[in-house]
C-alpha cells in the first residue's frame, strides 16, 4: 500500500517475507476485506432466501452451512484480523517504537492465516458439505451429528488460534517494552490500552478455545465422552467451554472499536478525550468482567437457580463501565468544535447504533426475559447492531482517517460521505426490523418462515443488499485513493489530531522511529 | 471539507432516531392476539411479567437513550466548527464521572428485583397437576402423558405443512409451517410440568405465548412448566439449531377445558390399547403396504427420499440390506446404525408400524420382495 | 551486524526479510491437512482404500520442524553476533513469558472439563442436585462416583441405553488409576512420577546456579541429569499407560473418567516430551557449542521455565487426576 522510501523487496517475495510491520498491517488489513466480503457473500445467499417465505434458492441444510459459515468467517476471518492490522500499523507508530516486538513471528501470524481460511473455505466442497452447526458448533450436532468435514473445520480453528496467539504475544511485548522513553502507560493512546487489554484477553480464551475443539476431535475420533451423557459427560460443558472463550471473544471485537472511536471523537471534536483515566479503568472492567458472564448465553440450558442469577447479576454490570465509555465520548463533544468529516460521521454512527446493541444486550442478560429473547432474531439483532455498527463502523472510520497517513493520499470525502449514509439507513433497515419478528417469535438460524415475518423479512434483505452495495463503493474509494487519490504530505491530516503518528511524514516512512522520538 | 449537504444530514438524524426509538417502545399493546412487532404477553401469569419486565427494561433504556442522544445531538447542532464554536478545554470531572457510575448502578439494581422475582416462579416446578415428558428427535417431538392411570398416551408430533407448499408450488396455508399432525392437548388452568429431553441432539422447546423455553439435551432431564389462563391454540417453534430440518420442527399446543382434555385423553388411552390388541394380530401383505405407506412418510421420507432414492440416509431402493435377510433389515431398522444419522426408530414406532413398514420398504421402490414382517416378528426381534 | 554509533540508544534490531515463517506455515498448515485426512480415513475412510494422509502429514511434520529449527538456529546466531540489544531480550523473555501463560489456559480448559463432569454433570446424571433430579428417568440404576468406573450407558444397559445409543459406545473400565486401586504405595506409579518431576525441577535449578556461578562443568552435569530423569518420567508414563490400557481395560472410550485421565495426562506427557527436548538442545549448545555465559543464557532460562510449568502442572494433576 502506498509507495515507500526505501527498504522493501520487489515484487511479491516483498510480501511473503515481509518483516515490517506496515506491509503485514497492509496484508492483513486487505486479508480481513476479501474475508469480509466473502462473509458478506454468505449473508446475501442468507438474506435472498430469507426474503420471502418457502424454500428458493438452497436446502435447508446448505443454508446452515451458509449461516455457520458466515458467523465463522466474519468473525474470525474479517473482524479480528483488520483489527489486528490496525494494530500492527498503528501501535507502533503511536508509541514511537521501531517496528512490532517480534518481526518475523509477526509475518508468521499473518502467513498462517490465508491457508487455514482456505482450508476452512474448503469444507464446503467437501462430501457431507461444510459445518452446519452454527458459529459455536454446539455438540453434538458438530460432533456425532457432523459431517466429516468438521475435522477440518477444528485443525483450521486451531491454526487461527496459534496466529492469534502469537499475534497478542507479539502485541503486549510491543507494548510493553517498545514504547519510546517517556511514553508512560498513562500516556499511551487509547487504540493502544484497549489494544493491550485486547491481546490478554486473546491470549487467555484462545487457548480455551483450542481446548474446546480438541475435547470435539477426541469425541469424533477416539470415543472419548466428554459431550455425551452415556460415557458421564455433558453436551452442555461443550457450551461452557466455548462461552468461556466466546464471551471474551466478544468483547475482543470491540474493544479495538472503542479504541479507534476514542481516538477519532477528540481529532474531530478538537478537545482532548474527557476522562482519559476513567477510560482505561472501564476497559480493565469490561475485560474483568467478560470472564465471569459467559454463561447469559446459557440461559436455557437448565441451569440451577444460583447459577443464573450469578451470571445475570454479572452481565448488567457491564452495563456500567460500558455506560462510563459512552459518556464519556458524548462530553468530549460536548462544547468542542465539531466537524464532520467521513470519520466522524462513521464515529457517530458507532456511537448511536453500538448503545442501542448495548440496551438491546442489556435486555437479553435479563434471564427471565432472556427466556423469550434468547435464539430469536432478537439476538441477531443485538449482536449486529454491536459488530456491524460496532466493529465494522468503526473500522471504516478507522480506515478514513488513517488512509491519508498511510498512503499519502486523500480520499473522496463526498463519497466517503454517501458510504456512511447509504450504509447508515441500509443497515437499519436491515437491522432493525430484527427486532420485531425476534419479539414476535421467529427463531435464528431457520431456512424458512411463518407468514407472519414476511414483510419485516423483506424489509430486512433489501436493507441488507443496500448496506452491501455501499461496500462495494467502500472497497471502490480504498482503491481509488491509493491509486490516483489528492496527494497530501501534511504531516497532520486533520486539524484536531493529536499523537506521535501525526508527526512522521506522509505518507509514513518504511521506517519510523528507528530512534525513539521525544514524548511531551 | 465542509458540505452544505450535512447541515442537512445531520437534521435528518434526528428525527429517524427518534422515529425509531418510538417504534421500539411497542405501542403496540399486546393482549392475546400475537402482535407481530413486540412480545407476546401471552396467556399465563409468568408470561405477563416477563412481558411487563421486558417493557420496564425497554423504557428505561429508550429514555437513557433519548436522554445521552439528546446531549450528543444538542452538540452536534449546536458546537459545531462551521458555527464558529471554540472548543472549551475540559476533559475530566471527577463528581461528574462518579455519578455516571453511581446512577446507571442504581437503575440496574431496580431492573435486578422484579428480575430476580420472576426467575425465582420460574423455578418453582413443584406441585404440577400434569407431567409431560418432552423429547426432542431429529425434526419432531415425542409427547409422553406420565398419568398415573390407564394407558400411558404416547405420541409424536411431526410437521404437517406438505412439501409443495414449503416448495412454492401451492400456496401457503395460513399456518404455514406452525401446523402439526398431532397437537399436544393440555387442559386450561392447570400447572403442566413438562419434562425436556432430546434422542439425538440438543433441541428447544419454545411457545411464547405459555413462556416457556427451555433445551431439550441428549442423556439430560430439564424441567419447565406453564398454567395457560385461557383455552386456544398455541404454537412455537424448535429453538436451537439441530441439524437441516431445525426450521421445520414446529409446536403446536391445544390448551381445552378440562372436561374436553378428559374425553382427549381417554380416547388416546384407548388407541393405545387398540395398537396393543392389533400387535396380536396377523395380517395380509396388501394392509401391511397400506400402513406402511403413510409410516414411511411420516418417519423415513426426509432422509430417504419419496422414491426411496434416498438423501440424508442410502438410497432404499435396490439397498442390500432392503432385498436382502428379514432379520438384517430389521436391525437397521430397530437398532439404528450408531454414529449416523439413522435413528433406533425401535422406541418411535410401535410394533405394528415397523412391521408395516419395512413390509413397505421391502415391496416399494422395485424391491418387489413379495415376503412380509408380522408385528410380532418385530416383536420377537426386539427380545432378541 | 550491526555497528554501534550511539551510545545512549542501543538500536533495536528489526530483522530483514525473512523466508522462515512462510516455510513454517507451509509446513504446519501440510501437517494438519494431512492430519485432518489420517483422521477421517480412520474414522469415516474406507480401510481397502489407499491414501496418502500419512505422507502429507509426515512431509508437513518434517518441513515444520526443520524450519523451526532453522529459526532457532538463526536466532540464536544474531544473538551469538551481538545484534540483540537488552531491548530485544526482553521482548524475547515477555514472548515466553505469555506463551507459557496460554499454556497454562489450555490446560486449565481440561481442568475445568474435569471438574466439570466430576463436581456438576457426572452428580446430576446419577440424580443428584436441583438440576438433576429427573435424571433417573433416564439412567435408572445408575449411581455417580468418582473415577467413574460405570458408566452411565452401562449402569441402564439393554434396552435403556438404546435412548443413547447414537451416541456412541462407552464400555467403563474395571480399575481407576487412583491411590486406591494401586496393590502397594511402591507399586503406584504416578507417585514415582511426581518424585521424579520434582526431582528434575530441582537438578535444572541447580544447573542455573551452576551456570549463574560460571560453572560451567556443574551446569552440563545437572542438566545431563534433568533430561536423563525426563525421559524416565516418559517411560514410566508409558508403563502406566500398558497397565491401564491392558490390565484395567481403561481406554480413551471409557467415559470420562478415561477421557479426562488420557487427556490430561496425555497432553502434559506431550509437554514433558516438548520440555525435555527443550533441555536436551541446551545440554548439546553448551557442550558442543559452549554457547551460555553466566550472564546471558536465554534459551536455557526460557527452557527451564517451561520445565517448571510442566512440573507444576504435574504436581496439579497429580492432586486432582490421582489423589482428589
Ligand atoms: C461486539 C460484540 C458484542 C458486544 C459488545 C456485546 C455486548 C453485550 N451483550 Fe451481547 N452478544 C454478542 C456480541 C456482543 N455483545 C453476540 C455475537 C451474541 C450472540 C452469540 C450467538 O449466540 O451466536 C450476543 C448475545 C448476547 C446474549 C445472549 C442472548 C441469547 O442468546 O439468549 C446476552 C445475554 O445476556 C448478551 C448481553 C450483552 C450485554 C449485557 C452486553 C453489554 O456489553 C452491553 C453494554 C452496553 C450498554 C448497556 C449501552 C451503553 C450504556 C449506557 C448508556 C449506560 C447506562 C445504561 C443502563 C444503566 C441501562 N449478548
Ligand atoms: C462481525 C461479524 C458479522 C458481520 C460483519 C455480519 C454482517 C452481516 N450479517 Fe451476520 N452474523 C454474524 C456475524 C456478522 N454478521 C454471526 C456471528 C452470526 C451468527 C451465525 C450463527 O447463527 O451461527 C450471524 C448471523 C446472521 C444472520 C442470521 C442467520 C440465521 O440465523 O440463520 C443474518 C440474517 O440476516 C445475518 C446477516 C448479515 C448481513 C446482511 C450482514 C451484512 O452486514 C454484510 C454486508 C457485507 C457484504 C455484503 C460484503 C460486501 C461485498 C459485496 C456486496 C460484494 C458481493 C459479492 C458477491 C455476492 C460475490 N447474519
Ligand atoms: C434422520 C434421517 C433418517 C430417517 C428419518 C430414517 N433413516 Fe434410515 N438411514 C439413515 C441413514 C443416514 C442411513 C445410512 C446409515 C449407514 O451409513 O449405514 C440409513 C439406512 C437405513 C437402512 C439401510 C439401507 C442400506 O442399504 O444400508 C434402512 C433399511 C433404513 N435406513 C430404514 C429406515 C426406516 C424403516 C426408517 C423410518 C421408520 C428410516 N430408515 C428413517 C437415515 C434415516
Ligand atoms: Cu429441533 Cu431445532
Ligand atoms: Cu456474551
Amino acid at each position: 500500500m502506498g509507495d515507500h522510501h526505501h527498504g522493501p523487496a520487489k515484487g511479491l517475495t516483498r510480501w511473503i517475507t515481509t518483516t515490517n510491520h506496515k506491509d503485514i498491517g497492509s496484508m492483513y488489513l486487505w486479508f480481513s476485506f476479501a474475508m469480509f466480503i466473502l462473509g458478506g457473500a454468505f449473508a446475501m445467499i442468507i438474506r435472498a432466501e430469507l426474503f420471502q417465505p418457502g424454500l428458493q434458492l438452497v436446502e435447508p441444510g446448505f443454508f446452515n452451512q451458509m449461516t455457520t459459515m458466515h458467523g465463522l468467517v466474519m468473525v474470525f476471518g474479517a473482524i479480528m484480523p483488520s483489527f489486528v492490522g490496525l494494530a500492527n500499523w498503528m501501535i507502533p507508530m503511536m508509541i514511537g517504537a521501531p517496528d512490532m516486538a517480534l518481526p518475523r513471528m509477526n509475518n508468521l501470524s499473518f502467513w498462517i492465516l490465508p491457508p487455514s481460511f482456505i482450508m476452512l473455505a474448503c469444507t464446503l466442497f467437501m462430501d457431507g458439505g461444510a459445518p452446519q452447526a452454527g458459529w459455536t458448533f454446539y455438540a453434538p450436532l458438530s460432533t456425532t451429528y457432523a459431517p466429516p468435514s468438521v475435522t477440518f473445520f477444528i485443525f483450521s480453528v486451531h491454526l487461527l488460534g496459534v496466529s492469534s496467539i502469537m499475534g497478542s504475544i507479539n502485541i503486549i511485548a510491543t507494548v510493553m517494552n517498545l514504547r519510546a522513553p517517556g511514553m508512560t502507560y498513562m500516556k499511551m493512546p487509547l487504540f493502544v490500552w484497549t489494544w493491550l487489554i485486547t491481546a490478554f484477553l486473546l491470549v487467555a480464551v484462545m487457548p480455551v478455545l483450542a481446548g474446546a475443539v480438541t475435547m470435539m476431535l477426541m469425541d469424533v475420533h477416539f470415543g472419548t465422552s466428554f459431550f455425551s451423557a452415556a460415557g458421564g459427560g455433558d453436551p452442555v460443558l461443550f457450551q461452557h467451554v466455548f462461552w468461556f472463550f466466546g464471551h471474551p471473544e466478544v468483547y475482543i471485537i470491540i474493544l479495538p472499536a472503542f479504541g479507534v472511536v476514542s481516538q477519532i471523537i477528540p481529532t474531530f471534536s478538537r478537545k482532548r478525550l474527557f476522562g482519559y483515566d476513567s477510560m482505561v479503568y472501564a476497559t480493565a472492567s469490561i475485560a474483568f468482567l467478560s470472564f465471569i458472564v459467559w454463561a447469559h448465553h446459557m440461559f436455557t440450558v437448565g441451569m440451577p437457580v444460583a447459577g443464573e442469577l450469578f451470571f445475570m447479576y454479572a452481565t448488567m454490570l457491564i452495563a456500567v463501565p460500558t455506560g462510563v465509555k459512552v459518556f464519556n465520548w458524548v462530553t468530549t463533544m460536548w462544547r468542542g468544535s465539531l466537524t464532520f468529516e467521513t470519520p466522524m460521521m462513521f464515529s457517530i454512527g458507532f456511537l448511536i447504533l453500538f448503545t442501542i446493541g448495548g440496551f438491546t444486550g442489556l435486555m437479553l442478560a435479563i434471564a427471565p426475559v432472556d427466556f423469550q429473547y434468547h435464539d430469536s432474531y432478537f439476538v441477531v439483532a443485538h449482536f449486529h447492531y454491536v459488530m456491524v455498527a460496532g466493529a465494522i463502523f468503526s473500522m471504516s472510520a478507522a480506515i478514513y482517517y488513517w488512509l491519508p497517513k498511510w498512503c499519502g493520499r486523500m480520499y473522496n470525502e463526498k463519497m466517503g460521505q454517501l458510504h456512511f449514509w447509504v450504509s447508515f439507513v441500509g443497515f437499519n433497515l436491515a437491522f432493525f426490523p430484527q427486532h420485531f419478528v425476534g419479539l414476535a417469535g421467529m427463531p435464528r438460524r431457520i431456512p424458512d418462515y411463518a407468514l407472519q415475518f414476511t414483510d419485516f423479512n423483506m424489509m430486512s434483505s433489501i436493507g441488507a443488499f443496500i448496506y452491501g452495495a455501499a461496500q462495494i463503493l467502500f472497497l471502490y474509494n480504498v482503491i481509488a485513493t491509493i491509486v490516483s487519490g489528492k496527494p497530501t504530505s501534511e504531516e497532520k491530516t486533520w486539524e484536531g489530531a493529536e499523537g506521535l503518528e501525526w508527526t512522521v511524514a506522509t505518507p509514513a516512512p518504511y521506517h519510523t522511529f528507528e530512534t525513539p522520538p521525544p514524548v511531551k | 471539507m465542509c458540505f452544505d449537504v450535512k447541515r442537512l444530514y445531520a437534521l435528518a438524524l434526528g428525527p429517524v432516531l427518534m422515529l425509531m426509538s418510538l417504534v421500539s417502545t411497542g405501542v403496540w399493546a399486546s393482549e392475546s392476539e400475537r402482535s407481530t412487532v413486540n412480545m407476546t404477553a401471552g396467556v399465563t401469569e409468568v408470561g405477563q411479567q416477563i412481558y411487563d419486565l421486558h417493557m420496564l427494561i425497554l423504557w428505561i433504556c429508550t429514555i437513557i437513550g433519548l436522554l445521552v442522544f439528546g446531549v450528543m445531538f444538542y452538540s452536534i447542532y449546536a458546537h459545531r466548527k462551521s458555527k464558529g464554536a471554540k472548543a472549551s478545554s475540559f476533559h475530566e470531572s471527577t463528581s461528574v464521572e462518579i455519578a455516571w457510575t453511581v446512577v446507571p448502578f442504581l437503575i440496574l439494581i431496580v431492573m435486578a428485583v422484579p428480575a430476580t422475582k420472576t426467575l425465582i416462579e420460574v423455578y418453582s416446578f413443584d406441585d404440577a397437576d400434569l407431567d409431560i415428558m418432552v423429547t426432542g428427535y431429529q425434526w419432531k417431538w415425542k409427547y409422553e402423558y406420565l398419568t398415573d392411570e390407564g394407558e400411558r398416551v404416547s405420541f409424536f408430533s411431526n410437521l404437517r405443512t406438505p412439501q409443495s407448499e414449503i416448495g412454492n408450488t401451492e400456496a401457503k396455508g395460513e399456518h404455514y409451517l406452525l401446523e402439526v399432525d398431532e397437537p399436544l392437548v393440555i387442559p386450561v388452568n392447570a400447572k403442566v410440568r413438562f419434562l425436556l429431553t432430546a434422542n439425538d441432539v440438543i433441541h428447544s422447546w419454545w411457545v411464547p405465548e405459555l413462556a416457556v423455553k427451555k433445551d431439550a439435551i441428549p442423556g439430560f432431564i430439564n424441567e419447565a412448566w406453564t398454567r395457560p389462563l385461557k383455552e386456544g391454540i398455541y404454537r412455537g417453534q424448535c429453538a436451537e439449531l439441530c441439524g437441516k430440518d431445525h426450521g421445520f420442527m414446529p409446536i403446536v399446543v391445544n390448551v381445552v377445558s378440562q372436561e374436553e382434555y378428559q374425553t382427549w385423553l381417554a380416547t388416546k388411552q384407548g388407541e393405545a390399547a387398540q395398537v396393543k390388541e392389533l400387535m396380536a394380530q396377523t395380517f395380509t401383505l396388501d394392509e401391511l403396504v397400506e400402513r406402511g405407506k403413510g409410516v414411511y412418510e411420516r418417519s423415513c421420507l426426509a432422509c430417504h427420499g419419496a422414491k426411496g432414492e434416498g438423501g440424508v440416509g442410502k438410497a432404499i431402493a435396490a439397498s442390500a440390506i432392503a432385498t436382502g435377510e428379514i432379520s438384517g433389515h430389521l436391525d437397521v431398522s430397530i437398532d439404528g446404525v450408531p454414529g449416523t444419522a439413522m435413528q433406533a426408530f425401535g422406541g418411535q414406532l410401535n410394533d405394528v408400524d415397523m412391521a408395516a413398514v419395512i413390509t413397505y420398504q421391502r415391496n416399494a421402490f422395485g424391491n418387489n420382495m413379495g415376503d412380509l414382517v408380522q408385528p410380532i416378528d418385530v416383536f420377537n426381534h426386539k427380545k432378541g | 551486524m550491526t555497528s554501534q554509533t550511539s551510545t545512549e540508544y542501543e538500536k533495536y534490531y528489526v530483522p530483514p526479510k525473512s523466508r522462515l515463517a512462510i516455510f513454517t506455515t507451509i509446513g504446519l498448515v501440510l501437517s494438519v491437512f494431512g492430519a485432518s485426512h489420517v483422521l477421517n480415513d480412520m474414522t469415516f475412510g474406507d480401510p481397502s482404500v489407499e491414501t496418502n494422509s500419512w505422507s502429507i502429514f509426515l512431509t508437513g511434520l518434517f518441513v515444520f520442524i526443520a524450519t523451526l529449527f532453522a529459526w532457532f538456529k538463526m536466532t540464536i546466531k544474531e544473538n551469538m553476533a551481538g545484534m540483540n540489544s537488552a531491548q530485544l531480550k526482553k521482548s524475547y523473555v515477555l514472548g515466553m513469558f505469555w506463551f507459557i501463560f496460554s499454556e497454562v489456559m489450555f490446560f486449565a480448559a481440561f481442568f475445568g472439563a474435569l471438574f466439570y463432569v466430576r463436581n456438576l454433570s457426572g452428580p446430576w446424571l446419577g440424580g443428584e442436585g436441583e438440576a438433576g433430579r429427573m435424571n433417573s428417568l433416564l439412567w435408572e440404576g445408575f449411581q455417580f462416583s468418582w473415577p467413574l468406573i460405570t458408566t452411565p450407558q452401562d449402569a441402564v444397559g439393554g434396552a435403556g441405553a438404546q435412548l443413547m445409543a447414537n451416541n456412541g459406545t462407552y464400555l467403563g473400565a474395571e480399575k481407576s488409576m487412583a491411590f486406591a486401586n494401586a496393590h502397594a504405595w511402591w507399586a503406584w506409579l504416578p507417585l514415582w512420577n511426581t518424585i521424579l518431576l520434582i526431582t528434575s525441577s530441582f537438578t535444572v535449578h541447580i544447573a542455573h546456579s551452576g551456570l549463574l556461578a560460571g560453572n560451567k562443568k556443574k551446569f552440563n552435569l545437572w542438566l545431563a541429569i534433568s533430561v536423563t530423569l525426563a525421559v524416565v518420567f516418559l517411560y514410566v508414563q508409558y508403563l502406566e499407560y500398558h497397565e491401564a490400557y491392558a490390565e484395567f481395560g481403561l481406554m480413551l472410550s471409557s467415559g470420562t473418567y478415561g477421557s479426562t485421565f488420557f487427556m490430561l495426562t496425555g497432553f502434559h506427557g506431550f509437554h514433558v516430551f516438548m520440555g525435555m527436548t527443550m533441555l536436551l538442545v541446551q545440554l548439546i549448545r553448551s557442550l558442543k557449542s559452549n554457547h551460555f555465559t553466566a550472564e546471558d543464557h536465554f534459551g536455557f532460562e526460557a527452557s527451564s521455565w517451561y520445565w517448571h510449568f510442566v512440573d507444576v502442572v504435574w504436581v496439579m494433576l497429580f492432586l486432582f487426576v490421582y489423589i482428589l
